[in-house]
């Protein structure tokens, strides 16, 4: 009698489980707009000519070896990925009250983040203290904190779906009547399933009353450069919220911008009082990485260093961050048009407005299941595609069928 | 807690008395109250190794093989690997959150030999994990959630030091059963089935599978079979920790032995892989966590749940080192070479517990020291007493844990002799 016989079935991942079931399908027109990768004109992935670059240059250097990394990994990519995010010339990195923890990707960064959170936030015992995630939003999130112990993980108003827009009252007001020290995750940019991000003046309400209430600020930035192209403008929430003087996190990932998925590149930038503050944190957070996985994977963070440490590489990739992001901004501007042209009934104006790999098309789940099955265009059951699923080859075809679905599917 | 109450206490006070300003700043932040953590042990020992400008100084604490001359090793066949997998230009698309398929699979078949009938069965689930620390974290994840039984984690007495700190963040609590013996530096066998025999039903018992960390001491072929058949008795879950294969006796499958037997008795194990030593994959992170079920329907039951696990931790897995090892490990000349180099590794080993025990009957030393030889794998229980460990680093620069233990692994045939040195001198 096996101990696990009772296990049960758990349902499947369901991202993963789209692209399983896209990939199963024969047929000859299917589209991918499911799971959050780039894809060229092409429909193929894309490893960044830079990366490839320092691949080879890592692979013939016989100096380096595969000895572990210290437990919160590689130092020189460690600092050079908060500067990312908080600038070259960041007040707080100069007060030394800015520290980081290398992750695997942004999942694990914001693992790390909670971990410490449930353990020390506001006295030693925060499983009852709400973690605030915006509705809709990657569907992980969640998971994640309650895996980290977190009991009360709630939405805030996030999205408007009749304007298709931000509903910034019900954002705000969320914030004035939580609980006290309530932590909020913040999407950094490219808010990721609607592509919808505050702007300055909305954020400088937010930081506002996030500032006057006492609210934990915990940014997930994934997809910095990938969103406008420019690295600085995706960080202008990010940089504006620490010069507020917040003590923040902030999960990065460079799975997008680097298109290092599979290496699992993240870091969990910590922003202190001061110093004695900070050093404290990374002590404890170097328990919590201790028994998780001891130490992080070299490789991802190794080509992250090489490439942000040397200007050349470093503004090789920033062009190809840019080729990336004007490829989705193309998409989004041929989408609409072409919906525009065929008179598909509905304003879509948000596919321009919207940032980052995702859009929030509005269609609905009889809509979606119309796409999946009739049309083979595989997407999210929340009407959410990824446009780097769309090629000059395909966005006539998508177009058609998203007139299909609007106008058969109620 | 009595220092966020005095914080409390102290904060209203600075409001009062500039001379708390330091404190009451403090207060401003969250984390006032986080205590300084205290340092690893281990890396605490290399820390310190670092400071000393002492140029016979010897870091024999943390546990990374070395060639005799002191340098990290990248396996031939590591480098022979990575070269094809360049040349190869793939892309770094997300694994599944099971990770490589190609790797999971000789994982699994490495462990348990290829013609295992729970191989062929499917009966039994292999995940790819964050090296050793994440497979044993994913299996204390699994058994918090899903194991019906006692919470308790019963380990050998001494075991890793980072397995209890691992279970207990996963939910179980730890036990012990005893292990080591100081008196002999041996195996403590009438102990272990002591302790063993009182264990209740359907708790955990975490074996090290070979090369047991710290003590490098190993139960024999037929002491394996009296705790096997005792753990059946008891109805115990038997979780394998086999961070060593290859690297113990120089043979992958003499050392595979125990974990071999015990699913061939029946015991549907868990089982945790490293590649960390074997490959010298250290920093790539490179394990796999096992699962054998009762059928194929639990197993897929169960890697159902075990992704259930990862996916809100690390998502997926990383890719690099996983594709070096299932490229090694499918690719018969690497295959080959690599098994050679393992060899080379373990062998080296061997010979310097030789050449210890050598150079200290030399030294003139007469205590017994027969257990350096017979201990096994990269760490050596030396019996060295805190004190003496003490005089070792202070007077001789030679850096390793408290507890007496050696990383073998930091001994050259350049340093053996001095060692040996120090050893008599800090215990004649």
């Amino acid at each position: 009698m096996s101990v696990f016989s009772e296990v049960p079935q758990a349902a499947p991942v369901a991202v993963f489980k789209l692209t399983q079931d896209f990939t199963n399908d024969q047929f000859p027109k299917k589209v991918n707009l499911g799971v959050g990768a780039y894809r060229t004109d092409d429909s193929k992935p894309w490893v960044l000519p830079v990366v490839k670059k320092v691949e080879k240059v890592i692979v013939h250097d016989d100096t380096l070896n595969h000895e572990y990394l210290p437990i919160l990994g590689l130092p020189e990519f460690r600092s050079s990925a908060s500067k990312i995010a908080l600038g070259d010339d960041s007040p707080a990195i100069q007060e030394n009250r800015v520290g980081a923890v290398q992750c695997l990707g942004g999942t694990g960064a914001l693992k790390m983040g909670a971990e410490f959170l449930r353990r020390f936030y506001n006295g030693n015992n925060n499983t009852t203290t709400p973690v605030y995630v915006s509705a809709p939003t990657w569907e992980n999130h969640n998971a994640v904190f309650a895996n980290a112990g977190f009991e009360d993980v709630r939405p805030y108003k996030y999205w408007d779906a009749e304007k298709r827009g931000l509903d910034l009252a019900g954002f705000l007001g969320d914030l004035e009547s939580c609980p006290a020290h309530s932590i909020f995750v913040l999407h950094a940019c490219a808010h990721n399933p609607t592509g919808t991000d505050p702007t300055q003046e909305q954020w400088k309400q937010i930081a506002e009353v996030m500032m006057r209430r006492k609210l934990f600020v915990f940014f997930d930035s994934a997809y910095q450069g990938f969103a406008s192209g420019n690295l600085e403008k995706d960080a202008w929430a990010i940089r504006y919220f620490v010069s507020l003087g917040f003590e923040m996190f902030c999960a990065q990932s460079f799975s997008k911008n680097f298109g290092l998925y599979n290496e699992r590149v993240g870091n969990l930038t910590v922003v202190a009082r001061d110093a004695d503050n900070l050093k404290r944190i990374m002590s404890q957070m170097e328990k919590i990485v201790r028994t998780t996985w001891s130490n992080p994977p070299s490789q991802g963070a190794r080509i992250v260093a090489i490439t942000l440490n040397s200007p050349e590489l470093f503004s090789e990739w920033k062009g190809n961050v840019k080729t990336m992001a004007d490829r989705v901004l193309l998409m989004r501007a041929q989408l609409k048009a072409k919906l525009q042209a065929l008179g598909t009934p509905g304003t879509w104006d948000h596919i321009t407005e919207q940032i980052g790999m995702f859009s929030f098309t509005g269609l609905n789940p009889k809509q979606v299941e119309y796409m999946i099955k009739e049309k083979h265009i595989y997407l999210m059951a929340s009407g959410r595609i990824n446009m780097c699923g769309l090629t000059t080859k395909n966005i006539d075809y998508v177009a058609e069928s998203i007139h299909e679905a609007v106008t058969q599917v109620q | 807690m009595a220092l966020l109450k005095s914080n409390k206490v102290i904060s209203c006070l600075g409001n009062i008395s500039p001379a708390l300003g330091v404190l009451s700043s403090r207060n401003s932040s969250w984390w006032g109250g986080v205590q300084m953590g205290p340092p690893d042990p281990i890396l605490g020992v290399s820390e310190a190794f670092k400071k000393d400008s002492n140029p016979k100084k010897m870091n024999l604490g943390v546990g990374a093989y070395r060639d005799d001359q002191g340098k990290p090793f990248v396996l031939s066949c590591v480098r022979k690997a990575e070269a094809i997998i360049s040349a190869k230009q793939l892309d770094k698309e997300y694994l599944g959150i099971g990770g490589l398929a190609e790797f999971t699979k000789c994982c699994a078949q490495l462990a348990l030999g290829n013609d295992n009938e729970v191989l062929k069965s499917g009966r039994s689930i292999t995940v790819q994990t964050i090296s050793g620390t994440g497979s044993l974290r994913i299996g204390g994840n699994f058994l918090s959630r899903f194991h019906a039984g006692p919470r308790d984690v019963y380990l050998p007495k001494p075991s890793w030091g980072n397995h209890t700190p691992i279970f207990r963040d996963a939910g179980m609590q730890l036990k012990a059963y005893r292990y080591y013996d100081p008196s002999t530096c041996g195996f403590d066998f009438k102990g272990a089935l002591d302790d063993i025999s009182k264990i209740p039903e359907q708790s955990v018992i975490m074996l090290h599978a070979c090369a047991h960390n710290p003590t490098g001491v190993d139960p024999r072929p037929e002491q394996w079979k009296e705790i096997s058949d005792l753990v059946k008795k008891r109805n115990l879950l038997v979780f394998f920790d086999m961070a060593y294969q290859g690297f113990a006796s120089g043979d992958i499958d003499r050392d595979a032995w125990a974990v071999r037997y015990f699913i061939e008795q029946g015991h549907n194990i868990l089982l945790s892989q490293s590649f960390a030593k074997n490959m010298g994959l250290y920093g790539e992170r490179v394990g796999g966590f096992t699962v054998v079920c009762g059928d194929v329907d639990e197993a897929k039951r169960v890697e159902s749940q075990l992704k259930i696990l990862i996916r809100p931790i690390y998502s997926n897995p990383p890719m690099n080192g996983a594709r070096i090892a299932s490229t090694i490990l499918s690719t018969p000349d690497l295959r080959s070479l690599w098994l050679e180099e393992v060899h080379g590794m373990a062998n080296r080993i061997i010979k310097m517990r030789e050449q210890l025990v050598a150079g200290l009957q030399k030294e003139g030393s007469t205590h017994n020291w027969q257990h350096v030889i017979d201990q096994i794998g990269m760490f050596c229980f030396t019996g060295l007493k805190p004190d003496q460990v003490e005089r070792l680093t202070k007077e001789f620069s030679v850096y390793m844990t408290k507890d007496g233990r050696i990383s073998m692994a930091g001994v050259t045939s350049g340093n053996v002799g001095y060692l040996a040195h120090g050893i008599h001198a800090v215990t004649k």
